[in-house]
């Protein structure tokens, strides 16, 4: 039954079977080098004649092997398993026997989650729920949150005075820098675009009052929100979200600390004092960049940009504008803090807590403007 | 020629800035050996491990890996090293926005040219081996803990490496689980002929599974004992080495 077999080239493996029909038993010869770099058969090849009573294997010229001889063996095992074939594993080389049996010991296998299949109308609904829920979980937020600044309004919040000054500065003054490069920037660009359409009116002076009004009413406000949502809603998103990641919100919990009143509210609170002021830096800023555009390239004069300014400008566009920087903070430390409490325990959902974050409270800002303005207007604010 | 060692350290110094966490080391690893790293909490353990795996650069002295200078060694060298060492970490590190399958599959991806098809299969026989058979699309967090560290196991296990680096592999484990893990860890090394090194102040594994062993002692900050632990019981050694092998029932 044993003819000599014809030598491997190196790199490559070869599995070939002698079948001797009389006494329905195979022999595998296993030969050459079957790791991961070597050409070799694929597994299930060759195919074992359906007589075939037993197998043992030839490892002779076996000159190397790692798991890819293992998963050629397991699934070989489990065709012969099939087949209820008499194999004679003790013919491999000890350490792949070994592994072969561990790797078809008892594993752990979690019970799958059954997952019903649903009706076009049974899809909708379950949709609608998923959107309800989402409502009733911003809603249950909003509403703790409103419970915890009561609590801290009478003193018996559960926070840090140090976490709240820590974010107040972090919200705050090391804000600035960003806020006064793109106030200014804003108020130049304004200035720049006024000035085409009031240069053909002979109306350069007006400027001031576009100034005035644009940005202390409405751009101020709104690049200032833009700023900070980018800047430290995200970061608060980011921040909760890999605490939770981290099951840290978890151990809180278990302590009977509030996560509402001792991670979000600092936040919140901070992010509400601070937005009105870093809005009226804003503001400050935006108006030396209309004024820089109306003296050097309009030929205005300090006086009479600083008349106009304060003839066409009244206190009640600043107030609305710093009402609105409110609102805008409010909005995005819930936005932020939200997104970062409902995060998922992986990486990837922590990005996802993130761009949410910002994306939402863009959203919801360019909502409350459009709400805030309509409302003005129609007041006659 | 003998091959040499697949770790040697020579008079390595560990510092954390100007904070020494242990001096002058000395030893050798042999092929096919497990061993064992002992010591109590905090004397520097896992930043031994880390050093050996290359994630941080010696204060003084050097790791030889395989006879050659790691930290001399070009970064192209070094990469080959590294890829033939799995490690298993103390919480697992699996990444936690893949599922077991891709977290197998990612350095086959890699480092190797086989077939989609080929991968998925080596993936699930990795699985397998460790006792996580169909467990492939799962993510890290909707498993339990013992299951994240042998799914972490598969992992390592993932390039067939010849060296095997163990962080506290039963921590956290229930005295059952941990056992099979033991098993596990001596399975490997008879059948991969393997050699691994496993940080652990667990008394069961430590006799259970070590062939050879050092105790890194956290107040003179330098090796103490070394051999294999049953060896390390007797009365020749250092009182504190007893004591830590014995539950502190050691006396002078």
């Amino acid at each position: 039954m044993t003819q000599s077999l014809p030598a491997i080239k190196p790199g490559t493996a070869t599995a070939e079977l002698d079948y001797d029909a009389a006494s329905q038993t195979g022999v595998l010869h296993l030969r050459g080098d079957w790791r991961q770099k070597a050409r070799r058969p694929e597994p299930g090849s060759p195919v074992l004649p359906l007589a075939m009573g037993s197998l043992r294997f030839d490892c002779a010229d076996l000159t190397g092997w790692d798991s890819t001889l293992l998963i050629y063996l397991h699934e070989l095992r489990r065709h012969c398993h099939y087949r209820s074939l008499a194999v004679a594993w003790d013919t491999l080389p000890a350490g792949a026997n070994r592994l072969l049996k561990l790797a078809s010991g008892s594993s752990t296998t979690p019970q799958a989650m059954p997952t019903p299949t649903w009706s076009w109308l049974g899809k909708v609904g379950l949709r609608s729920l998923e959107a309800w829920g989402r409502v009733v979980d911003v809603l249950t937020f909003v509403g703790e949150l409103v419970l915890a600044c009561l609590k801290f309004l009478f003193g018996r919040a559960r926070l840090r005075w140090s976490d709240l000054a820590l974010e107040m500065v972090k919200a705050g003054p090391q804000a600035l820098a960003i806020v006064a490069l793109i106030g200014f920037l804003m108020g130049l660009i304004l200035a720049f675009i006024g000035a085409i359409p009031l240069k053909w009116f002979g109306a350069e002076v007006y400027v001031a009052s576009l100034i005035g009004i644009g940005i202390l009413r409405l751009m101020g406000a709104v690049m200032t929100g833009v700023v900070m949502a980018g800047r430290t809603g995200a970061a608060y998103a980011a921040e909760l979200g890999s605490m939770q990641a981290n099951e840290e919100i978890d151990a809180l919990e278990s302590m009977g600390i509030p996560p509402m009143e001792f991670l979000v509210l600092p936040r919140f609170l901070a992010l509400t004092a601070m937005l009105p002021l870093l809005g009226l830096f804003g503001d400050l800023v935006g108006v030396l960049g209309g004024l820089v555009v109306g003296v050097f390239y309009l030929d205005l004069t300090f006086m009479q940009f600083w008349q106009q300014l304060m003839q066409t400008t009244k206190l009640a566009d600043l107030f609305v504008g710093l009402f609105t920087c409110w609102v805008f903070g409010m909005l995005i430390a819930v936005c932020g803090c939200l997104r970062g409490i409902q995060c998922g325990r992986s990486s990837e959902a922590v990005g996802q807590a993130t761009t949410s974050a910002v994306v939402s409270s863009i959203v919801c800002m360019v909502i409350a403007t459009a709400a805030i303005t309509v409302v003005t207007v129609a007041l006659k604010i | 020629m003998t091959t040499p060692p697949p770790i040697a350290v020579r008079g390595l110094t560990m510092a954390y800035g100007s904070r020494v966490i242990q001096r002058d080391l000395t030893f050798t690893v042999r092929r096919g050996e497990i061993f064992i790293v002992m010591g109590g909490s905090g004397c520097g353990k896992s930043t031994l491990l880390r050093h050996l795996i290359g994630l941080q650069t010696p204060a003084a002295g050097t790791v030889l890996r395989n006879g050659q200078d790691f930290w001399a060694l070009s970064d192209a060298a070094r990469d080959r090293i590294k890829r033939n060492s799995g490690i298993l970490y103390q919480t697992g590190a699996l990444w936690s926005a893949m599922t077991l399958a891709e977290n197998i599959a990612l350095p086959l991806h890699q480092f190797t040219r086989l077939r989609p098809g080929e991968i998925r299969d080596l993936c699930a026989f990795k699985l397998a081996l460790v006792g996580l058979a169909g467990c492939e699309h799962y993510y890290p967090s909707e498993i339990s803990g013992g299951m994240r560290k042998r799914a972490a196991l598969a992992r390592a296990l993932a390039l067939d490496p010849e060296m095997l680096f163990f962080d506290e592999p039963s921590a956290g484990l229930d005295p059952v689980s941990s056992r099979r893990m033991d098993d596990l860890i001596i399975e490997l090394r008879e059948s991969l002929s393997a050699t691994i090194v496993v940080v652990t102040h667990e008394l069961a594994s430590i006799f259970a599974i070590g062939t050879d062993a050092i105790f890194l002692d956290g107040e003179s900050r330098t090796i103490i004992a070394q051999g294999s632990p049953k060896d390390l019981l007797n009365q020749a050694s250092p009182l504190r080495v007893r004591q830590f092998l014995t539950r502190g029932g050691a006396t002078p």
